[in-house]
């Protein structure tokens, strides 16, 4: 890294490039081929990958199938649910980010045949592929939880920051409200793979913030349930946010899994190893249970053995690369890996799956592998957060080790969290990073 | 860690500040940059008095980039955590002095002209 470069601009920038994983350098060679290339999903790997194949391939033909015109910056939601933006903040066009060389099919895809190597959409055109990317993100499961449903959110203390940018704007109204008045707050996350497994801590952290901040923290219970025995998956930052939870005086219920919810009574039920207990709130957030989109859930590309009934592709966790289906890969929150199923991870994925295609194309073996590289700048007050990075051997992987320590509460994180991590997000859309 | 390079460095930063604004601001700091070294080399000397008072405006070309860092931010000092924290602030604090000091001595300069340097 060059360090002659304007400090100001390699602090604010520099650090933003490395909370979503520090980019690769451009590639310049381009490969000549008329292979056929579909991408379901035009999120934030689709998106990217398809920019990125798109310079990289001289002559492909690229498509790329999705039915939603607004591109959602995620990464985003728990500001917005914290007061600090407003919900456009995290909308843009999805055909903003695609390049002109890309045909974008504006539907849903109804269904993958990998072994006639098509994908039919929603109005029922069939696709032909030589190489297919799986990029379809995942899916928010609320009828999961008996009584729950998106229109509650934003009414009777009922929040849930990952349904939209919309949803996560009323659950701050309903936030800044409870921690005006006060009260039991509960805070939820569900047994299965989910995506940025850090926000449901981040928005704890934050409405003790806010009720701390209004003088209201002496009226106020914050109760966390975690859905195993810990709150992290990777254990040195699950000790830490134990220790930082206790510091708080936070209540944290352990096998707590939320099954139901009766917003008349205020009341969520879970199950846990003494069987159903229910818990009253004034505000709850409510983070349903995940799994893959109905069309790759349907399809023989998931994990027989391997989170079942979730859905998840079937890669391999190194190349990306489908275990029996050797055209098929899969970037993103539904990929089938053990970790990653972040923004960040996205960022480090879709150069590998990049290379492996072109690699493929001009028949060699790919070299680029995914190490499983995830980043979680978790926030822990408006104003602090700690940059966590970590990878498949739950090691910790700091960008600047030695400089901004993992486990520590900075300034310094948050800045980038704040102002340099959407800019980031934006130049890896485009294959710039 | 991959490397972070110079190219990936200025697509954030045109993310960041949007195309035009970051490439009007590096415009103007060359210019501001050529103007300082065109006065010096005009008056083959920096004058002391400009300097001077240049040098004084320094402190509140600090503070004005730090309270600015800390406004866009939603943040303040009680957030400072850890010594990264002190450091950042530290540099920003010297560029918004430094720019300021520069912009002022040109500006002095340009506006007094080789008669003014007398």
């Amino acid at each position: 890294m060059s360090l002659d470069l304007d400090r100001r601009a390699f602090l604010a920038a520099a650090l933003g490039a490395t909370a979503l994983g520090a980019a690769r350098p451009a590639r310049a060679q381009s490969v000549a081929t008329s292979a056929k290339i579909v991408i379901i999903g035009a999120g934030a790997a689709g998106s990217s990958l398809a920019n990125r194949l798109a310079a990289r391939l001289d002559g492909a033909e690229i498509t790329i199938i999705d039915a939603r015109r607004r591109h959602l910056y995620q990464p985003g939601f728990t500001l917005i649910a914290a007061g600090l933006k407003p919900a456009n903040y995290s909308v843009s066009d999805t055909s903003g980010w695609l390049p002109r060389a890309v045909n974008w099919i504006e539907e849903g895809a109804a269904e993958i045949d990998p072994e006639a190597k098509t994908v039919t959409t929603d109005s029922g055109t069939t696709v032909g592929y030589d190489y297919l990317v799986v990029a379809a993100g995942l899916k928010l499961n609320y009828d999961q939880i008996e009584g729950m449903d998106v229109s509650l959110i934003g009414k009777d203390g009922i929040g849930s920051v990952y349904a939209s940018p919309e949803a996560a704007e009323a659950t701050w109204r309903e936030m800044d409200r409870f921690t005006d008045e006060g009260g039991v707050g509960l805070f939820t996350r569900p047994a299965t793979e989910m995506k940025c497994a850090g926000a449901p801590l981040k928005y704890t952290f934050l409405t003790d913030d806010y009720a701390r901040r209004k003088g209201n923290r002496g009226k106020t219970e914050i109760i966390y349930a975690a859905h195993s025995k810990s709150l992290f998956g990777v254990p040195i930052v699950n000790e830490k946010v134990r220790m930082l939870y206790g510091e708080r005086g936070f209540d944290t219920r352990y096998e707590h899994v939320m099954k139901a919810i009766d917003p008349g009574r205020k009341v969520a039920t879970f199950a846990t190893p003494e069987g159903d207990q229910e818990i009253p709130f004034d505000f709850i957030n409510v983070i349903p249970p995940m799994s893959a989109p109905d069309v790759v859930r349907n399809s023989p590309l998931p994990w027989a053995d391997k989170w079942v009934g979730q859905g998840y592709v079937e890669v391999d966790q190194y190349t990306l690369r489908h275990n029996r289906y050797p055209d098929v890969f899969a970037a993103g929150d539904v990929a089938g890996v053990p970790k990653g199923k972040t923004a960040a991870s996205a960022k480090w994925q879709v150069p590998v799956v990049e290379d492996q295609i072109v690699a493929q194309i001009a028949g060699r073996e790919g070299t680029e592998t995914y190490n499983g590289y995830t980043s979680c700048p978790l926030i822990t007050r408006v104003g602090r957060a700690m940059l966590i990075e970590f990878d498949y051997g739950n090691n910790l992987v700091p960008s600047f080790p030695g400089v901004i320590a993992p486990l520590e509460e900075l300034w310094v994180s948050w800045l980038m969290k704040e102002i340099a991590l959407k800019a980031t997000y934006n130049a890896m859309l485009r294959g710039r990073a | 860690m991959e490397e972070l390079t110079f190219g990936t460095l200025i697509a954030v930063l045109e993310e960041m500040f949007g195309q035009a604004l970051f490439w009007g601001l590096v415009v103007i700091a060359v210019l501001v940059t050529i103007a300082f070294v065109y006065v010096i080399v005009r008056d083959r000397s920096l004058r002391s008095r400009w300097f001077l008072r240049a040098e004084l405006l320094a402190p509140i070309g600090a503070i004005a980039a730090i309270w600015f860092v800390f406004v866009i931010t939603r943040s303040g000092l009680g957030d400072v955590g850890g010594p990264i924290d002190v450091i950042a602030l530290i540099l920003i604090g010297l560029a918004g002095a430094v720019g300021l000091t520069f912009l002022a001595y040109t500006v002095q300069a340009v506006i007094g002209g080789k008669r003014g340097a007398a």
